[in-house]
C-alpha cells in the first residue's frame, strides 16, 4: 500500500511536561515520528508546551508550538495551520486525551482533520474501562471481574459481588492517579470517594483482585493490510499490584511455554483487530494465575507508551518511528528494518539476551510520602540494561540507577523488618529479598511473601551463592597473581554480571585492584550488537551492549596447526583440561564491537531521569552529538536511559547501552580509543566520572577538570571571586556539626546549608537558629573531611538570576540572562523564571553579564557555564558557577534561538565563536516564560511549599510579546488556571503582608473578589481594601477547606515562615491540591499571577510557532 | 551436570562448555534457532533427526518439560543441544520436570556456557555444518576428526528413523487452555514417561467439533501439531508410514493426503518421491515442509540447500492470494526451486528475508504446498487457516 497522498500537513501533539508516568520517552517517540513523517515527504506542525524536548527543536517540525496544550490553544493552531490530519498516537496520554477532546468538541470536523493512527471509536474502546470489557467478552477474553462505579452507594453494591481485596481505578487519568487497592471496607471507602474526585467523568472501576498474579505485556503493531506483529514480550518482576512503571520488568518473557506464549499473542492480535486501533502500536498487559495458568486481558494503551519506548530499546525495532508511518498508509512489509537492511519490517524481533528495566525512584525528595508501591506509578525515571543472562543483566541494572549501589549489596536488618519489606512492595525489595537469601529463607518463603516468581527468586540466588564463593576466597587473594581456581571464579563473576566495585567490596579490596587483576589476566568485556535477529542476518547499525563470554578456539587437524581468524591480539592459552599432548590454541573471544579508525569522541549520558536531572542533559547529550557528527566525528553514545532520544540508535553513530560507572566506560574507552570524551553535557552523572576518568589517563574535552575544581571547590572559588573582585554571600565549609554551628555564628542567621558536589539541591535547607541547624545536620548530612558542608548566608528577599554563557577560552557570549519569579532560596529548578529579565534595570543585567564574561574567562571556560546570581537592594553576589550543560540550556535554546549545547559541543573540539558565527550576545523581543511542574498530586501528604530541595520533575514554557502573557501561558501549560473571574483566597506570612497591598488593590480593580484569614484580611482592611475573612481550619467552621472542597475558590495565595504555621495551614494547601485549585506559595509567584491575569483581560491570547519567532536571526 | 564438555565444528572451532544433559558424545549438523520459546517443541521434533540444535535465546530451561508440549513420542529427536546458560529450576504450573532431567533421561548430549551468539554468527558466515560435542572424549583433534569423517547427513534417509513403524488414528485437538482441575494440580511433578506408547492423553487437547473429513496422513517424521490442527480443522486423520505404497494409500480412499513434515535431504526419500508421482492427479494434497519439497521432486522438479537453513519463529511470509503478512514457524534446510516446475505451480507464498520460495499450488490439481509450519508448534499460529483452506480445497474438488 503506497502512503498517502490526500494528506499533506500533520499536526502532532506532544506530551508537555515531564511529570511522573509521562517522561521523556514521548520525546523519544514524537522526534522519530516527526522525522519518519518528514522522510515521507509531509509537512509536520509539532506543539507541546515543553521546551527541553528534541521533537520542539524548530529543524524537527515545519511549524512548531510551544504554547498550552489545550483545546482552545489547539484550536488557534488548527485554525491557522490547517492541517489534513491529526495524529494523536505519539504524545501519550496528553495528546490521546486531547485529541478526544478536539474530536468531541466538533473542532476537528470543523477544519476537516481525520484522526489517523487510531479513530475516535477505538481511543475509546481502548480507553473507557466498560467498553473495553465488553469488547472482551465479543472476542473471548477473560477479564478480572469488575463494576463501573459512579457513586459511592454504586461502589458499597458493587463490592459485595467483587470482594477483598479490590483494586480501584479512576478512569481517563494519568498513569492511575489516585488508584489503589483496599484491603477493607475503610479503605474502599476512602479510595473510592477520592478517585470519584479525580477522575474527570466521575467514575472508577472497581476490579476483581488479580494481586500477585504474573504481569505480562505484549507490544503490537498493526498496520493498514492488517498485518499484526509482536515487537516485544516484557514479563514483571514484580507481580500484579505494582504500577508496571514501577516494577522491574523483563523482556523478552521467560516463564511461558511457547503455548502459553502464543495464546497471549493470539489474543493480543485479536484485542487490537477488535479495539480497531489502525494502525501503530499499542500495549497489551496481561496478568496470569501463577497456580492455573488462568490468564485475564488488564489494559490496552492504543498508542505508543512508555513500554514502547522500552521495547524498541530492548529489541532495536523503532516502534514509533514505523507506527509514524504506518499511520500515513503504508505497509509493514513496505518499511525496511534499518538495522538489518535487507529485511523488512513486518518481522518480529528475536532477541538473544535479557534486558531489564529497573525503575529509579525519589523517595528522598519526599520523605512525608509513602513509599509503598502501588497501582499508582511513583517512580520518576528508569534505567534499561542489557546482558547475556538476567543475572548480569540485573546486576548491570542496579548499578545504572546510581543510587550508590554497585550489585545485591547486604542491608542490617533483623528478620522482622525483612519479612515486613517482602511482604509490603518499596522500592528497596530486592536487596531484602538478596538478603533474605542470604539468611537462609527458602525460595518458596521469600515467594509466599512477594509473589515475585520464583524463576526470578532462583537466578537471585545464584548470585547469592557466586557471593559467597567470592567472599570465602578473600584471604587467598592475592594482589599481585591469581591461582587459575581464582581465574576462573573471576570469570565466572563477571559473566554473572558483578561489577568491579562489588567484588572488591566482597573481597574487601579495592575496586582498581580489581580492574588490575582483570586486565592482568585477559578477563575483558566484549560487547554484541542488539541486532533485532538473534545473529541471523547482518546487522548494521552498531547498537552494542557488554557481556563476558567464554572464548572459544580453532583447531587444525593437520599437526594440530593453531591458527587465529579473529582480529583479537593473541591471548594466553586456555585452561588445560587434561588433553595430553595438544597443542592449545589461541583463544578468540568474539568482540562486535569492530572500532573504526575515525576520529572520534564518546559523549557521556545522563542515566536515568530523577528530580534535578532530567530530560534538559539528555537533550543537550544528543545536541552534542548532532553538533559533532556536522563537523565530522564519529559519536559514540553511552547512556543506560531507555527513555531517551540520546538512546535511539540512530542518534550518535555507535551506541553503547550501558551503565554510566567508572568501570563501564573505561571498557568503552579501552575498545573505541576515542580523542576524548565529554562530560560536560550529562548532568552530575559524568560529571563525577571526569577526574577518575582523567587519572586512568582519559581525555576530557572542554574546560579542564581543574577549572570545574576551581568552580567546585569552596575555598578555591572563594579565592577565584577574589580575585576577580566579585561579591559573594559569606560563607564557610564545616567538616562537623560544631564547625557548622560556628560558621553559621559568624556568618549570621538565616544560612543555608547543603552538602558540597550535589546537583537538584539535595538536602539542602535554610535554617534560622543553631537548633535546626544540629538537627539538620544529624537527619541530612554526614560531614567528613571528604564530604564537607557547605554554610552560606541566605539572602533573603533577593531576586535570582541564572545566566547560561557559552565561551571558547577567549571570547565569550551570554545566552540568556534568566530572572527567577520565586525569590533567591528556592531552587532554581522549581523557580519560574523569564528571559529577558522582566523586572531587573538594564545596568544591573549588563553588570550581570560582565561578572559572568570575567568568570568563563578567568576560568578559560571552553564550552558550556551557568552562573547563579542572587540581587539585592542593587548589590549583586554570585551564588554558584557551574562549567557545565545546566537545565536551562534547552529553554534558552528555544526561548532565543541559538542553539546552544550544539555550539558549546564544536567549541570543546577546537572551534572559535568567532569561526562559528557568533559575535555578539542575543537580544530578543519576546518574552519566555520557564514554569516548574511537581509531581506532589502523587504524593499525599507531601507539602506543597516550595524550598531550595529541588521537587520539580519537569517545565513548560510559555512565550509571548507580554511577560504577562507569557507568564500566563506558561501556568496554563502546567495546569495552574488563571482565574480571570471569582474569588482569590489569600493567607500570608507577616513579612509578605506589605506587598500583598498592591495585588490584593489590583485584584478588586480587575473585578476579582477577595477572602483571607483574620490576619492577613485585618491587615488589607488597614489599608482600605474591602475583602471577606474566613475562619483557619482550628478556628471553627465554615473554614476555608470547607470553602475550597466546595470550588468556591479560584485560586489560592499561601505562604508561610515557621514550622508550626506551615503545619497549621498544611491542610489548605493540601485541598487546594486534591480539589485541583491553582495556588502559590510565594508574593513573587502571586505577583507574577496578577499581571497575567491583567494582561490576560486586557489583551487577546495569540499564538506564533517558534519558528517565526526566530525567522530574523 | 556441569562436567567439562566439547563441542567441536567440522571446520575447526572449538567451544569449551559444560554439560547439562546426558554424558556421551553425539555428532550432527550444527543448526541455530531463534525461537525465544519452545524448546521442548524443538527437540522433540523429528525433523531436526541427524542435526544438533543450537537455542540463540540465551536461556533455556526456564519452564522446565511437560507432558503437553511434545510433538513426537519417545522423547527428543534432536542429536544434541546447544545453549549459552541452562536453567535448571523451572518455573511454570505446566512443569513436569526440569530440562536437563528430561535430556538425561533421553539420553540427549548437551552443552552450556558457550557463547552461542559467537557460535550463530560462525554457521551464518560459514554455513551449517557438521558438530560433535562430547563429554568423554576431551580431545578437540580426535574430535575434529570425527566431525570430518562423517559424511553429512545428506548421505542418509533420515525419515525412515523417525516414521511410524504402524498405521494410527489421531483424534486430538491443538492445545487449550483450561480451568485448573484440583488432579491436574497434584500430578505437578509427576514424571512423565518415556515409554508411553500412546498418543499422548492430555486434558488440554480439544477435539475437532466440525463435519469430518478423511484425511492420510504421510509420516515422514509428522509433528504432532499438525495433527491437532487437521482434527481442529475438522479432519478425520490417518496416518501412514512414509513407506506405504501409493496405492494402499488410495485403497483407503481418502478425501485428501498429507504429506508431512520430516528430516535430512528431500532427495534421499525415493520412495517417498515415487509414490507421490502415483498420488498427483488423484487426490487433493496438502505438502508441509519436507512435504512439499518432496512434492516440487515429484513433478519433476529440483531442490537446492540453503547455507544455514531457516530455523526460528519469526520469518515473514507472504501470502501471494491475500497480500497478507504472516509470522511463521520455520525448520528447513532445503527449499524447492519453482523455476524448475515449468510451471506446473504457481508461487503463492514468499519469504520476505531472503525471498525464498514458500509455498506452490498446482495450477491444475487440487494441490498446495508450503515450506514453513503452519502448525507452528513452536511459533505463531498465523497460518494455521491454510489447514482449513486444504478442507475448503478438498470440499470444493
Amino acid at each position: 500500500m503506497p502512503k498517502r497522498t490526500d494528506i499533506k500537513k500533520i499536526l502532532l501533539i506532544g506530551s508537555g511536561p515531564i511529570i511522573i508516568g509521562q517522561a521523556c520517552e514521548f520525546d523519544y517517540s514524537g522526534a522519530q515520528a516527526c522525522k519518519a513523517l518528514r522522510e515521507e515527504g509531509y509537512k509536520v506542525v509539532l506543539v507541546n508546551s515543553n521546551p527541553a524536548t528534541i521533537m520542539t527543536d524548530p529543524e524537527m517540525a515545519d511549524a512548531t508550538y510551544i504554547e498550552p496544550l489545550t483545546a482552545d490553544f489547539l484550536e488557534m493552531i488548527i485554525k491557522k495551520e490547517r492541517p489534513d490530519a491529526l495524529l494523536p498516537t505519539m504524545g501519550g496520554q496528553t495528546a490521546l486525551n486531547l485529541a478526544v477532546e478536539l474530536a468531541e468538541k466538533g473542532i476537528l470536523d470543523k477544519y476537516g482533520i481525520e484522526l489517523i493512527g487510531a479513530k475516535l471509536d477505538a481511543i475509546k474502546k481502548a480507553e473507557d474501562r466498560e467498553l473495553f470489557k465488553e469488547a472482551m467478552k465479543k472476542i473471548g477474553q477473560d477479564v478480572p471481574g469488575s463494576a463501573y462505579i459512579g457513586s459511592l452507594k454504586n461502589g458499597l453494591d458493587a463490592i459485595e459481588s467483587i470482594g477483598f481485596p479490590a483494586i480501584l481505578r479512576p478512569s481517563f487519568t494519568l498513569g492511575g492517579t489516585g488508584g489503589g487497592i483496599a484491603y477493607n471496607l475503610e479503605e474502599y471507602k476512602e479510595l473510592l470517594e477520592r478517585g470519584l474526585k479525580l477522575s474527570p467523568v466521575k467514575q472508577v472501576l472497581v476490579e476483581e483482585s488479580v494481586l500477585g498474579w504474573k504481569e505480562y505485556e505484549l507490544e503490537v503493531m498493526r498496520d493498514g493490510k492488517d498485518n499484526v506483529v509482536i515487537i516485544c514480550s516484557i514479563e514483571n518482576f514484580d507481580p500484579m499490584g505494582i504500577h508496571t512503571g514501577d516494577s522491574i520488568t523483563v523482556a523478552p518473557a521467560q516463564t511461558l511455554t511457547d503455548k502459553e506464549y502464543q495464546r497471549m499473542r493470539d489474543a493480543s492480535i485479536a484485542i487490537i483487530r477488535e479495539i480497531g486501533v489502525d494502525t501503530g502500536g499499542s500495549n497489551i498487559q496481561f496478568a496470569l494465575n501463577p497456580e492455573t495458568g488462568r490468564m485475564v486481558v488488564i489494559e490496552m494503551n492504543p498508542r505508543v507508551s512508555r513500554s514502547s519506548a522500552l521495547a524498541s530499546k530492548a529489541t532495536g525495532f523503532p516502534i514509533a518511528k514505523i507506527a509514524a508511518k504506518l499511520a500515513v498508509g503504508l505497509s509493514l512489509d513496505e518499511i525496511p528494518n534499518d538495522i538489518t537492511r535487507e529485511t523488512p519490517a513486518s518481522f518480529e524481533p528475536t532477541i538473544d539476551y535479557v534486558v531489564t528495566k529497573f525503575p529509579r525512584f525519589a523517595f528522598e525528595k519526599f520523605p512525608e510520602a509513602d513509599p509503598t508501591l502501588t497501582t499508582q506509578m511513583k517512580s520518576v525515571g528508569e534505567v534499561m540494561s542489557i546482558g547475556r543472562t538476567f543475572k548480569e543483566s540485573l546486576q548491570k541494572a542496579i548499578r545504572s540507577l546510581e543510587t550508590g549501589s554497585y550489585g545485591l549489596e547486604n542491608i542490617n536488618a533483623d528478620i522482622k523488618t525483612t519479612r515486613a519489606k517482602l511482604k509490603t512492595p518499596n522500592s528497596e525489595r530486592i536487596w531484602y529479598i538478596a538478603q533474605a537469601l542470604r539468611e537462609g529463607m527458602s525460595i518458596q518463603d521469600i515467594y509466599e511473601l512477594t509473589w515475585i516468581d520464583p524463576w526470578f527468586l532462583e537466578n537471585i540466588k545464584q548470585i547469592i551463592d557466586m557471593e559467597e564463593k567470592i567472599k570465602v576466597q578473600s584471604s587467598k587473594f592475592k594482589v599481585q597473581s591469581l591461582s587459575p581456581e581464582l581465574i576462573e571464579m573471576m570469570k565466572e563473576a563477571k559473566r554473572y554480571g558483578f561489577s568491579d566495585r562489588r567484588i572488591a567490596q566482597l573481597l574487601n579490596i579495592q575496586e582498581t585492584d580489581i580492574r588490575h587483576l582483570r586486565h592482568q589476566n585477559n578477563i575483558h568485556a566484549v560487547y554484541k550488537m542488539v541486532d533485532t535477529c538473534g545473529a541471523e542476518f547482518a546487522a548494521y547499525t552498531p547498537y552494542l551492549y557488554s557481556t563476558y563470554e567464554k572464548p572459544f578456539y580453532k583447531v587444525e587437524s593437520e599437526k594440530l596447526k593453531v591458527k587465529s581468524e579473529s582480529q583479537t591480539p593473541p591471548q594466553p592459552p586456555l585452561s588445560k583440561g587434561g588433553v595430553g599432548g595438544v597443542v592449545l590454541s589461541e583463544l578468540i573471544s568474539e568482540n562486535e564491537a569492530n572500532p573504526s579508525s575515525r576520529k572520534k569522541v564518546v559523549i557521556l549520558g545522563s542515566g536515568p531521569n530523577r528530580i534535578g536531572q532530567g530530560i534538559e542533559f539528555d537533550y543537550c547529550c544528543v545536541h552534542a552529538v548532532l553538533a559533532l557528527k556536522e563537523l565530522g566525528y564519529e559519536t559514540i553514545m553511552i547512556n543506560c536511559n531507555p527513555e531517551t532520544v540520546s538512546t535511539d540508535y540512530d542518534t550518535s553513530d555507535r551506541l553503547y547501552f550501558e551503565p554510566l560507572t567508572i568501570e563501564d566506560v573505561l571498557n568503552i574507552v579501552e575498545t573505541e580509543k576515542p580523542e576524548g570524551i565529554i562530560v560536560q553535557f550529562g548532568g552530575q552523572t559524568p560529571l563525577n566520572l571526569a577526574v577518575p576518568l582523567e587519572k586512568e589517563g582519559v581525555k576530557i574535552l572542554g574546560t579542564s577538570p581543574d577549572s570545574i575544581d576551581r568552580a567546585e571547590d569552596r575555598k578555591r572559588f572563594k579565592e577565584l571571586l577574589h580575585k576577580l573582585n566579585l561579591k559573594q554571600a559569606e560563607s564557610d565549609t564545616a567538616l562537623s556539626v560544631e564547625g557548622a554551628i560556628h560558621a553559621a555564628e559568624i556568618i549570621g542567621y538565616p544560612v543555608m546549608v547543603r552538602p558540597s558536589y550535589v546537583l537538584g539541591g539535595r538536602a539542602m535547607e535554610i535554617v534560622y537558629d543553631s537548633k535546626s541547624l544540629q538537627e539538620y545536620m544529624k537527619r541530612a548530612v554526614k560531614a567528613s573531611p571528604e564530604h564537607p558542608v557547605l554554610v552560606d548566608k541566605y539572602l533573603e528577599d533577593a531576586i535570582e538570576v541564572d545566566v547560561d554563557a557559552i565561551s571558547d577560552g577567549r571570547d565569550v557570549i551570554i545566552g540568556g540572562v534568566m530572572e527567577h519569579i520565586e525569590e533567591a532560596g528556592i531552587h532554581s529548578g522549581d523557580s519560574a523564571c523569564s528571559l529577558p529579565p522582566h523586572s531587573l534595570k538594564e545596568d544591573i543585567v549588563n553588570e550581570i553579564k560582565r561578572q559572568t564574561k570575567a568568570l568563563a574567562k578567568e576560568l578559560s571556560v571552553i564550552g558550556l557555564m551557568n552562573v547563579q546570581f542572587a540581587v539585592k537592594n542593587g548589590d549583586i553576589y554570585i551564588l554558584e558557577v557551574n562549567p557545565r550543560a545546566s537545565r536551562t540550556i534547552p529553554f534558552v535554546g528555544k526561548a532565543t534561538g541559538i542553539p546552544l549545547a550544539k555550539v558549546a559541543a564544536k567549541l570543546m573540539v577546537g572551534k572559535t565563536l568567532k569561526e562559528l558565527g557568533l559575535t555578539e550576545d542575543k537580544h530578543i523581543r519576546h518574552i519566555a516564560v520557564k514554569e516548574a511542574v511537581f509531581p506532589f498530586d502523587r504524593f499525599y501528604g507531601v507539602d506543597t511549599i516550595l524550598g531550595p530541595e529541588m521537587k520539580s520533575t519537569g517545565e513548560v514554557m510559555g512565550i509571548d510579546e507580554d511577560f504577562g502573557i507569557a507568564f500566563g501561558k506558561s501556568q496554563i501549560s502546567c495546569g495552574n488556571r488563571i482565574p480571570l473571574s471569582g474569588k482569590i483566597f489569600i493567607s500570608l506570612k507577616d513579612k509578605d503582608k506589605p506587598p500583598s497591598v498592591l495585588i490584593v488593590k489590583k485584584l478588586l480593580e480587575l473585578g476579582l473578589s477577595v477572602i483571607a484569614t483574620r490576619g492577613t484580611a485585618m491587615y488589607l482592611k488597614n489599608h482600605g481594601l474591602d475583602i471577606e475573612v474566613i475562619n483557619k481550619v482550628a478556628e471553627g467552621r465554615p473554614h476555608i477547606v470547607d470553602l475550597i472542597k466546595n470550588k468556591e475558590i479560584n485560586f489560592v495565595i499561601n505562604t508561610v515562615s515557621g514550622a508550626q504555621a506551615q503545619k497549621d495551614s498544611f491542610s489548605i494547601r493540601q485541598s487546594a491540591l486534591q480539589y485541583r485549585v491553582p495556588f502559590t506559595t510565594t508574593i513573587s509567584g502571586a505577583i507574577a499571577v496578577v499581571n497575567a491575569i491583567d494582561m490576560l483581560k486586557k489583551k487577546q491570547v495569540n499564538i506564533k510557532s517558534i519558528q517565526e519567532y526566530h525567522k530574523n536571526k | 551436570m556441569s562436567g567439562k564438555t566439547l563441542l567441536v565444528l567440522s571446520g575447526g572451532i572449538v567451544f569449551e562448555g559444560r554439560s547439562f544433559g546426558y554424558e556421551g558424545e553425539t555428532i550432527g549438523e550444527v543448526v541455530f534457532n531463534t525461537s525465544m520459546t519452545g524448546y521442548q517443541e524443538i527437540l522433540t521434533d523429528p525433523s531436526y533427526k541427524g542435526q544438533i540444535v543450537t537455542m540463540t535465546y540465551s536461556q533455556i530451561g526456564n519452564y522446565g518439560v511437560n507432558e503437553e508440549d511434545v510433538e513426537s513420542l519417545n522423547g527428543p529427536k534432536v542429536e544434541g543441544f546447544v545453549v549459552k546458560e541452562y536453567i535448571d529450576i523451572p518455573s511454570n504450573w505446566r512443569a513436569s520436570m526440569s530440562l536437563g532431567q528430561y535430556l538425561r533421561d533421553n539420553k540427549i548430549v548437551c552443552i552450556e556456557g558457550i557463547d552461542t551468539r559467537a557460535l550463530t554468527r560462525h554457521l551464518r558466515n560459514h554455513g551449517a555444518q557438521m558438530g560433535i560435542i562430547s563429554t568423554v572424549d576431551l580431545n578437540p583433534e580426535s574430535l575434529l576428526e570425527k566431525a570430518r569423517k562423517h559424511p553429512g547427513i545428506s548421505a542418509f534417509d533420515l525419515v525412515k528413523d523417525v516414521t511410524t513403524k504402524e498405521i494410527y488414528k489421531w483424534n486430538k485437538g491443538v492445545w487449550k487452555w483450561q480451568p485448573a482441575v484440583a488432579e491436574v494440580q497434584s500430578s505437578k511433578f509427576k514424571v512423565q514417561s518415556s515409554e508411553d506408547k500412546n498418543s499422548p492423553p492430555h486434558p488440554s487437547f480439544t477435539k475437532g467439533e466440525q463435519r469430518e473429513v478423511k484425511v492420510v496422513v504421510y509420516d515422514f517424521g509428522v509433528k504432532f501439531n499438525i495433527l491437532r490442527n487437521l482434527v481442529e480443522a475438522g479432519f478425520d486423520v490417518t496416518v501412514v508410514p512414509a513407506q506405504t505404497p501409493a496405492e494402499a494409500v488410495l485403497d483407503m480412499n481418502p478425501d485428501g493426503i498429507i504429506l508431512s513434515n520430516g528430516p535430512g535431504d528431500p532427495e534421499t526419500v525415493t520412495y517417498a518421491i515415487e509414490n507421490t508421482k502415483k498420488l498427483l492427479d488423484k487426490k487433493p494434497v496438502f505438502g508441509i515442509c519436507l512435504g512439499h519439497q518432496i512434492l516440487g521432486l515429484a513433478m519433476g522438479g529440483r531442490t537446492y540447500k540453503l547455507k544455514f537453513g531457516h530455523h526460528g519463529g519469526n520469518h515473514p511470509v507472504k501470502d501471494l492470494y491475500t497480500g497478507r503478512v504472516e509470522i511463521t514457524s520455520q525448520n528447513h534446510n532445503y527449499c524447492v526451486d519453482i523455476n524448475s516446475l515449468h510451471g506446473q505451480v504457481r508461487l503463492t507464498h514468499k519469504n520476505l528475508y531472503d525471498g525464498t520460495e514458500e509455498g506452490m499450488s498446482h495450477v491444475e490439481f487440487p494441490i498446495f504446498s508450503v515450506q514453513h509450519h503452519p502448525e507452528a508448534g513452536p511459533g505463531p499460529n498465523d497460518s494455521a487457516h491454510l489447514f482449513t483452506r486444504f478442507r475448503e480445497l478438498i470440499e470444493k474438488a
